[in-house]
Parts: C-alpha cells; structure tokens; sequence
C-alpha cells in the first residue's frame, strides 16, 4: 500500500517538499533556540500573513509579498531593538500583532476568507504544485548553501556575540542575512503547516535534540532527523487516517519530544538509583 | 566620564599588568581597545593601526579573554568546536592547529566533552585555547581567573607565562592580584578613572609609596562602592 501511494504525484511532491522543509526549518531553528529567540518565527510568520493578505489583494504572487513583509518587519523590529532598546521579546509581539491585524484589515475588506487564505493558515502540503515543490527545494538549497558557508561565524554569534565582535566578525551584516534566511524559511515552512504551526517546526526538533546533550553538528544532525521523521510520518499518517497533515506533523513531532523527555527522566534515574546501590555497597 | 587621561604603549613580547580597584574602568579601557565602544577622544593604536578603523586583520591578531562568564550548561557545543571559533581560515591544519592549542591548555583529552559540562577553571582554559588557536601577536585578558580556586589560579599564571615566552605573544591584563603582577608582569599601569602610574612593573612594586598610594585608593574605592551598595 506505502509504494503504491507513492506513484501518485501529490504524495511524490508533498513529501519531497516536506523533506526540505524540515531541513531548512530545523537548521534556521536551531540558531533561533539557542538565541532565545524561538517566537521570532513566529513573529515573522505573522507579518507575512499581512504581506499574503495584500498579494491576494492585488493579484501579485503572494508568496512574495509575503516575504517581502516578512523581511521587512524583521528588519524593523531589529532596528528597533538596537535603537529603542526595546526588549526582544517587546518586538516579536509587535510584529506578530501587527502583521496579523494588516491581514485581517484587508480580509475584511476584501470580503471574507477565501480558500488560498485558508491554505496558508493550516498549510497544504497534499496540494503543492511541481512549481511550489521546485521553488521550496530551490529556496532549501540557498539557504542551506550559505548556512553551510557561514555555519561557524554563526556559531561564533550565537555562542558569545561580543567575542565575535571582537574577533573581526561583522556582526550586524551576519544578524540581517541570518534573519532574512529565516524569514525565507518561514515562507518555505508555511506551504507544509500553516502560518499558524510555522514556529513548532522551527522549535520543536531542536529543543528535543537539544535534550541529547551532543555538539552542535550532532544537535543539528539529531534534529534535522527528528523534523524528517515527523514530517514523512505526519504526513503519512494524515493521508492514511485521512487528517489534516498539519496538526498530525506537529503532533508526532511533539511525541517525539516527550518520548525524549521521558527516557531522558528515566535514565537519569536509573544512573541515581545506580550510584546509590554502588554507595551502599 | 569613566576614563580620563589615560595614556600607554607596551612592547612586543611584555606582559602588561592593568591594576586598579573595582570600578577602576578596566572593563571600559578594554571595550575602548577592542572596539565595543568607540565614544572616546584620543587614539588607541595596536599593532600600528588606529583600533576605530575596525581594520579585520588586526582583530584577527588579537586574542581575547573576557571577564570570567559561565557558559552556559546547556549550549550544545563540545570543547573542540569552541576552540574552532577562534580559527579565521579554516584549512587543512584547522584540527592540528586545535589540537595543539588544547594541549597547551591541557585539555586534549577532553575535546569530545560538551563545554558545559566543564568546570569554571576548565571552561575559561577553553577560552585561552579559542583566543591562541590562531596565533595571536597580542592577548587581551580581563580579571580572567576571577571565581576560580586557587591551585587553577596558578596553572593559570604558568600558562599565561608559557605563552609569552615560548610562543612570545604580548599579554595585556587586568588584575586585582597585586602579587601575581609582581611575579609575572614586566611592566605595570595602574588606573582609577585615569592612570596614576606607568612604567616597569619593579618601579612600581619596589616603590613603597606608589603601593601605598594605590591601597588607599583601593580602598576608597572600596568605601565608595560599600557606601553605594548600603544606599541602594
């Protein structure tokens, strides 16, 4: 039954998109994770839920005026931070707050709800197109070629930003190209789950492989899989039990992190109890 | 103003002892030196180039040790792929270079362990391995064995003297510890708010006015801050 599946083209394209996009989602996500900064996505999500709004407006691709919004609103909320002294977490509600109201404002305007709306806000991966696919996989490949380029100078941020300061590094070029890498990767990840599920594939994957306690291409590596493994199951598990892929993606993906959890608990346990008895004895 | 008047130059291969009570500047002096903060008349120069021009190739001669900060337990990172953030180009001796960097340190055999993991005396030799693995002409370090026991206190000091001599690297660093300067510093400042000395580290140390001068300013810097603390 799982090959036959496979012949169709819908089921061919959803998951070679959702592949790619639970590499780049949990690459972007970790950066965001470890900087504490895991409601950006969010954040930029939800501007670009303005931007879309105004493409299906005025009949422009709105996945670029989705982007466009999404980038720009990063952009200003990192201006705002730097020069307000705003708090971080201050500006992601800003963000997130404004973007959603831009699109509501225009949905009213023009009339309600329409079918594209709705698939951008739940996702539609079973409905992505051989353009959508090339586009998600051609986005994937630029971003993870300019990750891979500058993994360690990001790393280097991530870790100390006033060391890499100090180092030579430019920071604040490296903080632009890295947040609209991440608004790119919002736009790609909204296609699979939504706008509204968009920062659960950027967060959870990472916060479990975070929990394996590992480097950091290991962390990367472990979540990479466990974003793939949701995904591909998610998506399987939605077709064969007919729900909506989404909400079954994010929920495999949170049972991974509380499976995780748990036999981290039990382990840490079973080695207590184990130095105990070693004690007594 | 925090700083005022303050004026210096050290030779290659010194080690520059930067003495002075809390809240002496320390911390701004070396912000100014490392181009975190360019609010400042006057002109720094290190390696003969003005620091404000942010020239690339003279940061990446300076190796920079911060104020002794936990890193963060979680952080995945292992103690290897610290030491590779201070490599500029990463080439084909990238893992040689590290792997001597972390022996100088004595850390070899722990770059598989996450950096967290670590202790404190631990994480911060991490830190020096990360400020040398690219050779630096000048080390920059700031009170680096704050809150670490004594016994690393003193592997830290061999190490520091180690650096200078054998790999000759310029060493500026500030220090509450009067008797560690005098033991490993060949030349001294000595600043709160603006510098009262500078000069051999022997003319400071044998001079019992100039050490008298600066404990009583320590210790009204000690006052003030006590004061400061009881108000607030």
């Amino acid at each position: 039954m799982i090959l036959e599946v496979l012949e169709f083209g819908f089921m061919q394209r959803a998951l070679i998109a959702g592949v790619s996009v639970a590499i780049t989602s949990s690459v972007i996500g970790l950066f965001l994770v470890l900087r504490r900064n895991s409601l950006f996505g969010d954040a930029l999500s939800h501007a670009a839920f303005g931007g879309i709004a105004i493409g299906l407006a005025t009949n422009i691709y709105p996945l670029w005026t989705g982007l466009t919004l999404s980038i720009l609103g990063a952009l200003g909320i990192t201006k705002l931070r730097q020069y307000a002294k705003i708090p971080a977490d201050a500006t992601v509600a800003i963000l997130l707050s404004s973007g959603l109201a831009l699109g509501i404002l225009l949905i009213s305007l023009s009339g309600g709800f329409t079918l594209d709306l709705f698939s951008f806000l739940f996702g539609s991966i079973m409905l992505v197109s051989v353009e959508d696919t090339l586009a998600i996989l051609a986005m994937t490949g630029i971003i993870l070629s300019i990750i891979i380029l500058l993994y360690r100078q990001l790393m280097y941020i991530t870790f100390d930003e006033e060391q890499a300061r100090v180092s030579g590094l430019p920071i604040s070029k490296l903080n632009y190209l890295f947040i609209i890498l991440a608004s790119v990767a919002v736009i790609v990840s909204m296609r699979l789950v939504g706008i509204l599920l968009v920062s659960s594939l950027l967060v959870i994957p990472n916060v479990t492989a975070l929990l394996f306690n590992k480097g950091f291409r290991k962390t990367a590596l472990i979540s990479i899989l466990i974003s793939i493994f949701s995904v591909v199951t998610g998506i399987s598990i939605s077709y064969a039990a007919n729900l909506a892929p989404a909400g079954t993606i994010v929920l495999v993906s949170t049972t991974v992190f509380l499976t995780v959890l748990a036999a981290r608990y039990y382990s840490k346990k079973k080695q207590v109890v184990k130095k105990l008895e070693e004690a007594r004895s | 103003m925090v700083l005022d008047n303050i004026s210096f130059t050290i030779d290659e291969g010194d080690i520059l002892g930067i003495i002075g009570p809390n809240g002496a500047g320390k911390t701004t002096l070396f912000s100014c030196m490392l181009g975190l903060l360019d609010d400042y008349t006057g002109t720094i120069k290190i390696l003969g180039d003005d620091i404000k021009k942010k020239n690339g190739k003279v940061f990446k001669s300076i190796g920079y040790i911060p104020q002794k900060k936990t890193i963060e337990q979680n952080f995945p990172a292992t103690v290897e792929e610290i030491v590779s953030l201070g490599i500029t180009t990463i080439g084909k001796t990238s893992k040689e270079k590290i792997a001597l960097a972390l022996e100088t340190v004595d850390l070899l055999a722990q770059k598989d362990r996450r950096v967290g993991e670590l202790s404190g005396g631990q994480q911060q030799r991490v830190l020096i391995a990360k400020a040398m693995v690219n050779n630096p002409k000048l080390l920059i370090l700031d009170e680096p064995v704050t809150g670490i026991d004594l016994e690393m206190q003193n592997r830290f000091y061999s190490l520091l003297k180690k650096l200078n001599q054998e790999n000759k690297i310029t060493i500026i660093w500030a220090s509450h510890d009067l008797d560690a300067v005098n033991r490993l510093a060949t030349s001294v400042a000595c600043i709160n708010r603006s510098m009262f000395f500078h000069g051999k580290a022997y003319e400071f140390f044998e001079n019992p006015d100039l050490l008298k001068a600066y404990s009583e300013s320590s210790m009204q810097a000690h006052m003030h801050l006590h004061n400061h603390t009881h108000r607030g």
